[in-house]
């Protein structure tokens, strides 16, 4: 990315929590990642690997341990005012369109909150008019006095959207916006999330553990395993050629095209579950679940799969990039810093 | 056949009036075959899964056959039924994994259904029955010991699968039974599944919304829409080439990664299952029907065979659907 102007950035986030014992969760443990206006970049990874408490901290929900988190080149700021000013910016849209609406609110209601958190008193109605429409709810009017029993899960969703399009946004972050939704209502607000980008330049963070919604939606894609992005580039390249191990196991056991299966070999079923963020292992995080490891086709650099850290490097480094050892020897870049 | 389901209707009564829930399913599943059963929220899923073992609450009303081993579950006696939910039929459910009890250990919990329904069984034996099952679904024996809450959520499913496999069922019905889990945790727990169904010679009734899903574990697929199945064939087939236009939207919701045609074009279906109160004349799927004929709004169309890709016009007796438009053999995307 070559313009900072109205891009999330984060450089070497780190996010711990404290746990009984002096035990520290690690659970964001050095993230670089960039999110432009115009572009959907997807954040998938597994149960636990740190997606939630990423976005959090982007939204300044959390306070960051070490690393910056900026936007438009300013470093994150967490007065009261500040952050406010940042959420008009850049907004969270939640999973679980039934939970982030209370059922004794309109819809017309649920969209003006945020006006009126950010006391935004002129032309109430029409903003809520406009955010409703943007997302899909036409025409507004018939929509203002629904309560949220009355509308289905798609369009529950698309009000919590239109809560957040109303402040007229330059990112959204989305948290598994669709986890929760029947496989229709699912590419309903997809596609309403991409026609934004397309028409209206909107940007967007979506955290997901569906890679196929990456490949429905997201122009990037980084792939976090246990507080880190282990690979990160254009979905058409991370998805059907994934260099990380770890990616190629996520892809391989997934439905996907001939030649893409082609490419990451029968399935690989990954034993075990990811390790707590309190012991992450030293050496490539990866490694005691590393099918490369285990059919020794690491052997040559088990010695750094053990002893050296990986880290991913910003997306302004290289387009694609890969935090393995062994890949580093196949493909003799040295794009990767300790 | 293992189990065999005649026009097996279930009408739910309620504060809405008549409320059918599942409107004339006939299905059926072998030893040793995974049946799949896809479709939306709403569209009779678990209402079939919970007649097999008459789970259903009171208010439902239930008519037709379900023939377990050719004995008809809906005509026995309760002592009878008691014998066969755990030895002849087990059901693992969606979020299962909560139901377990906090304060009694794993092994105990898998232990306690041998116990009750093996009168001969010692608790040592039980105990070690635990333990081996335990291993069998990729868990070390030592964690009879543990309770539920030092389990993560895939541990937890692992679990229920070994209390369903408890007492050696013949039938196992996972409803939406890894939906919650993550990709790779579902990956482990539907490979488990498929060597228990090799291993062992269960049949299998595997229920989720996401058809890829089923494609990949289940031999045959069957796709219910508001009550009733619309399609049904080989698994793979059904997934890839549908024969109804509501299965092809199933299947355009959860994208094939490499698939030109999907990237950035995420598919889906407009509008709402319909409500099962106020049913729309003829095809209930026309409302959502971008191939809709006229006739589809007067006649509602049979499970019948159809013709498929490449078998010019000839019906083939394994792919069956409830579509017009597909029964003369045209496409049933646009
Ligand atoms: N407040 C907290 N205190 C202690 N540990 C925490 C806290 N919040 C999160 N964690 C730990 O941090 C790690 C990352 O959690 P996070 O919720 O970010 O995961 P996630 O990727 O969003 O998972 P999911 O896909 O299940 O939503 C986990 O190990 C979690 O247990
Ligand atoms: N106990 C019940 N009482 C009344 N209606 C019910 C009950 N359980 C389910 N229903 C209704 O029956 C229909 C089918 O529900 P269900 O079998 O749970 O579908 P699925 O499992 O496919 O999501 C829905 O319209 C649902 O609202
Ligand atoms: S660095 Fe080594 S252990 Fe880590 S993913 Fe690469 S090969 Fe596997
Ligand atoms: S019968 Fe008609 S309305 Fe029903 S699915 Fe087929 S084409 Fe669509
Ligand atoms: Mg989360
Ligand atoms: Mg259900």
């Amino acid at each position: 990315m070559s313009s900072e102007e109205k891009t999330l950035t984060a450089r070497d986030l780190r996010v711990e929590f404290g746990l009984p014992g002096g035990r520290v969760a690690r659970a964001v443990d050095g993230v670089d990642l960039d999110v432009a206006p115009g572009e959907i970049v997807a954040l998938a990874g597994e149960s636990g690997c740190g997606k939630t408490t990423l976005a959090r901290t982007l939204l300044g929900l959390e306070r960051a341990t070490g690393g910056t988190v900026a936007f438009d080149g300013v470093p994150l700021r967490y007065s009261t005012r500040a952050l406010k000013a940042y959420r008009r910016q850049v907004q969270l849209v939640l999973q679980d369109p039934t939970g982030a609406l209370n059922p004794r609110h309109t819809v017309y209601d649920a969209v003006a909150e945020g006006l009126r958190i950010h006391k935004i008193h002129d032309d109430e109605p029409g903003r809520v008019a406009e955010a409703l429409s943007r997302a899909g709810l036409r025409p507004p009017e018939q929509f203002f006095l629904a309560y949220p029993h009355e509308l289905s899960g798609g369009q529950r969703q698309r009000v919590v959207i239109a809560g957040a399009l109303v402040l007229q946004p330059s990112l959204l972050v989305a948290d598994e916006p669709v986890a929760s939704l029947d496989a229709s209502v699912r590419g309903e607000i997809l596609s309403l999330l991409l026609r934004l980008k397309e028409e209206q330049g909107l940007g967007a963070l979506v955290i997901t553990h569906d890679l196929g919604l990456a490949w429905s939606i997201a122009d990037r894609i980084a792939i976090m395993y246990l507080g880190r992005i282990v690979e990160q580039g254009p979905v058409e390249q991370v998805l059907t050629a994934p260099r990380h191990p770890y990616t190629r196991a996520l892809v391989s056991v997934l439905p996907a095209a001939p030649a893409v299966k082609a490419a990451v070999a029968e399935p690989i079923v990954l034993a075990g579950e990811l390790p707590d963020a309190s012991k992450i292992p030293g050496g490539c995080r990866f490694r005691p679940r590393c099918q490369e490891v285990a059919s020794g086709n690491a052997a040559a650099v088990l010695h750094q799969c053990s002893g050296e850290d990986l880290h991913v490097l910003g997306p302004e480094a290289e387009p694609h990039l890969v935090a393995c050892h062994l890949d580093r020897a196949l493909h003799g870049d040295a794009k990767m810093a300790a | 056949m293992l189990l065999e389901f005649k026009d097996l209707r279930v009408t739910y009564r309620g504060s809405r009036g008549r409320l059918p829930a599942v409107r004339g399913v006939d299905l059926a599943v072998d030893a040793g075959e995974t049946l799949g059963i896809a479709g939306e929220s709403g569209c009779g899923k678990s209402t079939l899964a919970m007649a097999v073992l008459r789970l259903l609450p009171k208010s439902a009303e239930v008519s037709g056959e379900i023939l377990l081993d050719g004995e008809d579950l809906l005509q026995m006696g309760w002592g009878r039924l008691r014998a066969v939910r755990w030895t002849g039929a087990s059901i693992v459910f969606q979020g299962a994994m909560h139901s377990l009890n906090a304060v009694q250990r794993i092994g105990r919990q898998i232990a306690e259904p041998i116990l009750v329904h093996e009168a001969k069984t010692t608790p040592a034996a039980a105990a070690r029955r635990a333990e081996a099952l335990l291993e069998r679904v990729g868990l070390p024996a030592s964690r009879a010991r543990s309770y539920p809450h030092e389990l993560s959520g895939g541990q937890r499913q692992r679990v229920m699968i070994a209390m369903a496999l408890a007492c050696d069922p013949d039938l196992v019905i996972a409803d939406e039974a890894t939906t919650a889990l993550d990709v790779m945790v579902q990956a482990q727990v539907l490979q488990l599944i498929a060597e228990l169904v090799t291993e062992r010679g269960v049949g299998l009734m595997m229920i989720s919304h996401d058809l890829s899903v089923l494609s990949a574990v289940c031999d045959r697929a069957a796709v219910m829409y508001a009550g009733r199945i619309v399609e049904q064939g080989p698994a793979g087939e059904v997934f890839a080439n549908a024969r109804h236009p509501y299965s092809a939207a199933l299947s355009a919701a959860f994208p094939v990664i490499g698939d030109p045609a999907a990237r950035m074009s995420p598919g889906g279906l407009a509008g709402d299952p319909p409500d099962p109160v106020r049913l729309p004349e003829g095809c209930s799927f026309r409302p959502r029907c971008a191939v809709a004929v006229e006739r589809c709004g007067a006649e509602s169309p049979e499970l019948l065979a159809v013709p498929v890709r490449g078998s010019a016009g000839v019906a083939d007796a394994a792919r069956v659907s409830a579509c017009f438009v597909a029964q003369e053999g045209m496409p049933v995307v646009l």
